[in-house]
């Protein structure tokens, strides 16, 4: 599985695909740090997790960090594995590796991991990349509770990012045209980024309650929701703790660092079991799946 | 429906089996009871036409695919419970061979060699044996995308033999090749039996198996119509398994005639100008040449008649 993996890491590097991400997330972060730049000045009244607010400040037209990163983590996601499969399949190079004494499981294991850190690296770099300069910007160094927070939201982004490249691949195992399996990708992803959100969900929904379950089950509500306890300590969730108008009642108080992570922890294994499904049906899939004479 | 035409090949050990291997893609019987054997050593053609099963054959032999029902054994492990062991000692080249086309020709070996647990030091030395024996040593370095067709058949065979399969399956090893490129190809694939590679190929390309192959196997429709070495498969199917010898002589009577007619196990001479064709039980020209050096006629050349694969193959055609 090694020689898989390091097959796949280097041909992920020297990739113009990959080299598009590199550049598509360094513009990214550059945006999010110009939104923080002009936004930052007006609002920081508290003294509170100031660092944290190089995320999630956006600026007078330019949305925040976070929101670029939870538009274009799926995206990277279903670029890295659209085509793992289907594409080794119609250049033959699949045939040829199967036929090589290695376990099928080890092939499509060696691409997820190598998908895997491919992402981390992008993640952690672009969230180095933005605390670095951002720290120039304000001179406010992070407090151990904010490096934690980032931490575990990075981890959130790595695995929200592997559900998509899990998903993009379970399509390639599935489709053995590539543009089929893209699209689909793609069209999983418009269907719960916008349409389920925005129009499904709210005409089907009889209650609040209803409507908040209902949108959960989209893995971008998940990660939206994550990332906001996360880095948004003061921000009581709609729903998460306490419902309606109480909410206008409470004091803003910013949560413990333990608290937050509670709240976050089903998003979290809920992430983490839809990118385990995907796996585990590209899997049994995979393994069933004939090499056929044509 | 299938003869099997057991010659010399009796005592010698058979790697390749397979017990009524049958094989349905949505009810369709594309493999109908196979009942296949390869010896040790040989190069056994697997001829048919398109769609004779010749591929799905191959592919149910390495365990990449599932049989409906029967067994293949290789090198004695079943191939559809064992299918790693088999794949260890096995190397395929697919009939749409494919590269990896941003990687070199180098590269693209040295992958196949890590997946075999070969290591870099011998791979290094292995593979620019091999890349020599194709004619492509001097495309190493460059990227398989800028490979011709013939090259990157070339690379497949490469690719076959760097592994040192003790048993090689070749789907059309020679599709796209030019005539020097076919050359060169089956003269390699011929001496493979001499490193210990036991070769099964696929073809339709008579003459090539003809070259290369020392038995073969007909299949028509999934079905095995014959199997047996090229040899007796030809005296078997044209002159009831008898020898034919022609002989070339400078001049013939009659006398030259009973002369060769008492030798024992000929059966019939015939005399067509200056040249004889006696049917005989065995391989009988050392006493023929015998025969007639002693008649004081000068004997100009003798050769046993050779069948030729398109014979056996047309023949077994219009009986299937």
């Amino acid at each position: 599985m090694i020689t898989i993996l390091r097959k796949e890491l280097a041909d992920y590097f020297t990739s113009v695909r990959c080299l598009i991400l590199f550049i598509l997330v360094l513009l990214a972060s550059a945006g999010g740090l110009y939104a923080a730049y002009q936004g930052i000045r007006g609002t920081v009244t508290e003294t509170e997790f100031v660092f944290l607010r190089l995320f999630i400040t956006s600026g007078e037209a330019i949305p925040s960090l976070i929101s670029f990163i939870a538009l274009f983590v799926p995206i990277i996601g279903i670029a890295l594995g659209f085509d793992a499969i289907n594409s080794e399949r119609s250049s033959g190079t699949l045939n040829r590796i199967l036929s090589q004494p290695v376990y099928r499981d080890n092939v499509i294991n060696g691409k997820f991991l190598a998908g895997m850190v491919t992402l981390s690296i992008m993640m952690a770099t672009t969230m180095l990349i933005v605390s670095g300069y951002g720290l120039r910007m304000i001179g406010v160094p992070p407090t151990a509770e904010e490096i934690m927070r980032l931490f575990i939201y990075l981890v959130f982004t790595i695995i929200y990012g592997a559900f998509w490249m899990g998903l993009a691949i379970l399509f390639s195992i599935l489709f053995r045209r590539i543009a089929v399996s893209l699209l689909s990708a793609i069209a999983v992803w418009l269907f719960f980024g916008f349409f389920w959100v925005n129009l499904i969900v709210p005409v089907i929904a009889k209650t609040t309650e209803a409507l908040l379950m209902l949108q959960r089950l989209s893995p971008g509500t998940l990660f939206g929701e994550a990332t906001t306890v996360l880095l948004l300590p003061v921000w009581r969730g709609a729903g998460l703790l306490t419902a309606g108008e109480e909410l206008s009642y409470m004091i803003p108080n910013p949560l413990s660092l333990t608290q937050s992570l509670l709240l976050v922890w089903p998003h979290l294994t809920t992430l983490i079991s839809l990118t385990a499904i995907c796996f585990g049906i590209s899997y049994v899939v995979f393994m069933r799946q004939e090499i056929r004479a044509t | 429906m299938c003869d099997l035409v057991d010659g010399e090949e009796m005592g010698r050990k058979i790697v390749v089996e397979t017990q009524d291997l049958t094989k349905r893609y949505d009810g369709v019987t594309v493999v109908e009871r196979l009942n296949l054997h390869v010896a040790e050593n040989e190069v056994f053609g697997l001829l048919g036409p398109n769609g004779a099963g010749k591929t799905t054959t191959i592919l149910m032999l390495l365990g990449l695919t599932e049989p409906a029902s029967g067994s293949a054994r290789v090198f004695g492990f079943d191939s559809t419970r064992e299918p790693l062991k088999v794949k260890r000692l096995a190397g395929y080249l697919s009939e749409k061979v494919g590269f990896y086309e941003n990687l070199t020709a180098r590269e693209n070996l040295k992958f196949i060699a890590r997946l075999n647990n070969i290591t870099d030091a011998e791979s290094h030395r292995l593979i620019e044996q091999v890349l020599q024996a194709v004619g492509i040593a001097d495309m190493a370095d460059v990227a398989v995308g800028k490979f011709s067709r013939g090259m990157k058949q070339r690379l497949g065979i490469a690719d076959v033999v760097v592994k040192k399969p003790k048993i090689a399956f070749l789907d059309e090893p020679t599709a796209g090749l030019d005539p020097e490129g076919i050359n060169q190809i089956l003269d390699l694939i011929a001496s493979l039996p001499q490193t210990g590679t036991t070769v099964v190929l696929s073809s339709h390309r008579l003459y090539e198996v003809q070259r290369v192959c020392h038995s073969i196997g007909i299949l028509s429709k999934g079905r095995l119509v014959v199997e047996g070495s090229l040899e007796s498969l030809g005296r078997e199917t044209f002159t009831e398994g008898r020898y034919r010898i022609e002989v070339e002589t400078a001049e013939t009577s009659p006398r030259l005639i009973e002369v060769i007619n008492k030798i024992g196990g000929v059966r019939k001479v015939e005399t067509k100008g200056n040249l004889l064709l006696i049917t005989t039980d065995s391989d009988l020209r050392a006493e023929i040449a015998k025969a007639i050096v002693q008649s004081d006629v000068p004997l100009i050349q003798m050769k046993v008649q050779e069948f030729s694969v398109d014979d056996i193959y047309m023949k077994y055609f219009h009986e299937g």
